[in-house]
């Protein structure tokens, strides 16, 4: 393993067990992270993003189960840490924020006491510390008349309020890991470009590594260094930001593309969807999962796992059509 | 805020004198009265005795004039217990029946929350399933069988607590627990679905995500929001349970407030009945009052209008 990751995860895979059977939420995912690094993981809903962020902190919702794999973070190997050490992991190294901002603080708690309760859990600060600590934060993360705000509770705040605090109480001991769940969605649009670029000048300030779980590829290109695609449970092609933008070598990830809607089109074109429906993970497909929704699909995709096929250092995609060349030229030669 | 209770006590007024109207004209109408009995009494001692409490006038009348007395504090006195007066009766026999209902309420309170925490947090375990059980049968079995088992038992075979009257602390430990037993398991079961809620919401997880220790996830950050229901339920249950239960203060023979109510109807004990009722109705609205401030300082979301 590399130790210059601070993220390096390894063939993880996870399985809710419901009552209906075991759902396999990831299966050999593998990611990794320098630090000050931003990732962004874009896939649909129920791909798996946020379930491999989240158990990098221990955060698998019962009934999910780490089967396999290998997950360091910051030196820790965090498929044995137990719940003691998590506690103390968590908000201090690696923070996260999540989609809903108006769900996601308590709402009988005013801000102060909610900011100044992670300060207090990871420093040895005394309240008053604290406070001037949570006032600080505040103002960092723009909030006017931070004094005012922290007596008050969450819902006196409006929704892109709520989510600066949210930051502030992810950001109170400087992380070295920032894990932002689709920070954005729940936001109006004039307010999501404030929040991601209030993000993206703390993170400059701060120098942490952010892992963008999203589905808004506008976001990742203007944000991420490097992307993961993930479909069913599986990252099906990483690259940078130019390699899977230019040159997608996956066909859902050129699907992705195609579906974006232009604005410079002249005509009205209609949006190009991906048909079909997302792969029921309880009882998954032979071969490759995206087979039955692809447009160029193979008979060798319905039977068996593309390999992986590696562009550059950091691009890789797991498709047939990146080997079609390759066979066909071989059919002839024989 | 004090508009609030300014207008709170407004209510209060309104709710306390449609129910004590309501128990008047409806007492009146079953059949029967104070004076009437199996024996042949002679019409002229009885038509004596109703004109001496002025059940001779029509009944508008005898509503004016209780009302009237009412509002003056004069609550008048027993027909039946000759010679006191209904707020001597009640004054003398609440404070028995508000110790043992108030230890009742406390004892529900410190059993009913823990536990339905651990069932929530032990969510489809034997805990869960043995406190369910505990619950269940808390809330199905009456509470003179427990009467009944708890004197067979701790009173009468192992002898170790006294069975009957009000004295020391051991002569309370029965009826309280008797007394206590329902609201405890219908405490549980909300504090259980409540907290299971709870611990379902985005704030749990981001509590989780702050790296708060699951004792403070718990008890800091679920149970304030959890405690909700529970509030509204203890309120009334409280008014009910300090005014005494008529078969555990008859098991028991304990001296309380709760005999009064039931054998006032029986006996048509008019200003009895419309005594402890109004007693009753105004304990259950200044409860429902102090549970709308605890509401509002336990969840700041909530204004008093």
């Amino acid at each position: 393993m590399d130790n210059n990751y601070l993220v390096d995860i390894q063939h993880e895979r996870l399985s809710f067990f419901t009552p209906a059977g075991e759902v396999k939420a990831l299966n050999d995912v593998s990611i990794h992270l320098k630090e000050g690094e931003v990732l962004g993981i874009v896939g649909e809903s129920g791909s798996g993003k946020s379930v491999t962020a989240y158990s990098l902190m221990g955060l698998t919702a019962y009934p999910g189960k780490l089967i396999g794999g290998e997950l360091h973070f910051n030196g820790h190997e965090v498929e044995k840490m137990t719940e003691k050490d998590f506690s103390k992991m968590r908000g201090k190294e690696v923070s996260i924020i999540f989609q809903d901002p108006l769900t996601s603080l308590n709402p009988v708690y005013t801000i102060g006491n909610q900011i100044m309760e992670v300060i207090r859990l990871h420093t040895d600060a005394d309240k008053k510390k604290a406070y001037a600590r949570a006032v600080e934060l505040l103002s960092l993360v723009g909030i006017n008349e931070p004094e005012k705000r922290m007596k008050q509770y969450p819902h006196e705040l409006s929704g892109g309020m709520r989510q600066r605090v949210m930051i502030a109480i992810a950001l109170a001991c400087e992380p070295k890991l920032l894990i932002a769940d689709e920070p954005t969605t729940a936001l109006d649009v004039t307010i999501q470009a404030q929040i991601l670029e209030l993000m993206m000048e703390l993170k400059d300030k701060l120098g942490m590594a952010i892992i963008m779980i999203t589905h808004d590829l506008g976001i990742v290109a203007s944000m991420c260094d490097r992307i993961a695609v993930m479909y069913a449970g599986r990252i099906v092609e990483t690259g940078t930001c130019d390699e899977i933008f230019y040159h997608p070598k996956h066909e859902y990830t050129k699907g992705l593309l195609e579906s974006i809607p232009r604005l410079d089109s002249t005509k009205h074109e209609k949006l190009i969807p991906i048909e079909g429906n997302p792969v029921d993970l309880l009882n998954p497909p032979e071969g490759c999962a995206f087979a039955p929704r692809c447009k160029n699909c193979m008979k060798i995709c319905l039977r068996e796992n593309p390999p992986k096929t590696d562009f550059s250092k950091t691009h890789y995609a797991y498709c047939f059509m990146n080997q079609k060349a390759e066979m066909e030229g071989g059919n002839t030669n024989e | 805020m004090l508009k609030y209770i300014a207008k709170r006590i407004g209510l209060a007024l309104i709710t306390i004198f449609t129910v004590a109207t309501l128990t008047f004209f409806l007492m009146n109408m079953v059949p029967g009265g104070p004076f009437l009995s199996e024996k042949a009494v002679r019409t002229a001692a009885q038509a004596a005795l109703e004109a001496k409490y002025g059940l001779d006038k029509p009944l508008s009348q005898q509503y004016l004039t209780y009302m009237k007395d009412a509002l003056h504090g004069d609550f008048g006195e027993s027909l039946k217990q000759r010679g006191r007066t209904v707020t001597s009766i009640i004054v003398s026999k609440f404070p028995v029946s508000a110790r043992v209902g108030g230890l009742s309420v406390i004892v529900a309170l410190l059993v009913g929350i823990p536990l339905g925490c651990l069932a929530a947090t032990h969510r489809g375990k034997t805990l869960d399933s043995v406190i369910s059980v505990i619950s269940t049968c808390g809330i199905a079995v009456p509470s003179f069988v427990i009467c009944t088992l708890l004197l067979y038992f701790l009173g009468s075979k192992v002898k170790i607590l006294p069975t009957y009257g009000i004295g020391t602390w051991k002569h309370y430990v029965m009826p309280v627990i008797a007394l206590a037993l329902y609201p405890t398991a219908y405490i549980m079961r909300l504090m259980r679905s409540s907290m299971l809620d709870v611990l379902g919401q985005d704030y749990m997880r981001t509590a989780t995500a702050k790296g708060v220790k699951p004792f403070f996830r718990l008890f800091k950050h679920a149970l304030r929001n959890a405690l909700l229901p529970v509030i509204t339920y203890v309120g009334p249950m409280m008014a009910y349970t300090m005014t005494g239960s008529f078969v555990v203060e008859k098991i028991f023979t304990i001296p309380g407030l709760g005999n009064e109510f039931v054998s006032s109807i029986i006996n048509r004990d008019y200003t009895m009945i419309m005594g402890t009722t109004i007693f009753l109705a105004t304990l259950m609205v200044v409860m429902n009052v102090l549970v709308d401030i605890v509401y509002k300082i336990v969840d700041p979301r909530i204004k008093l209008k």
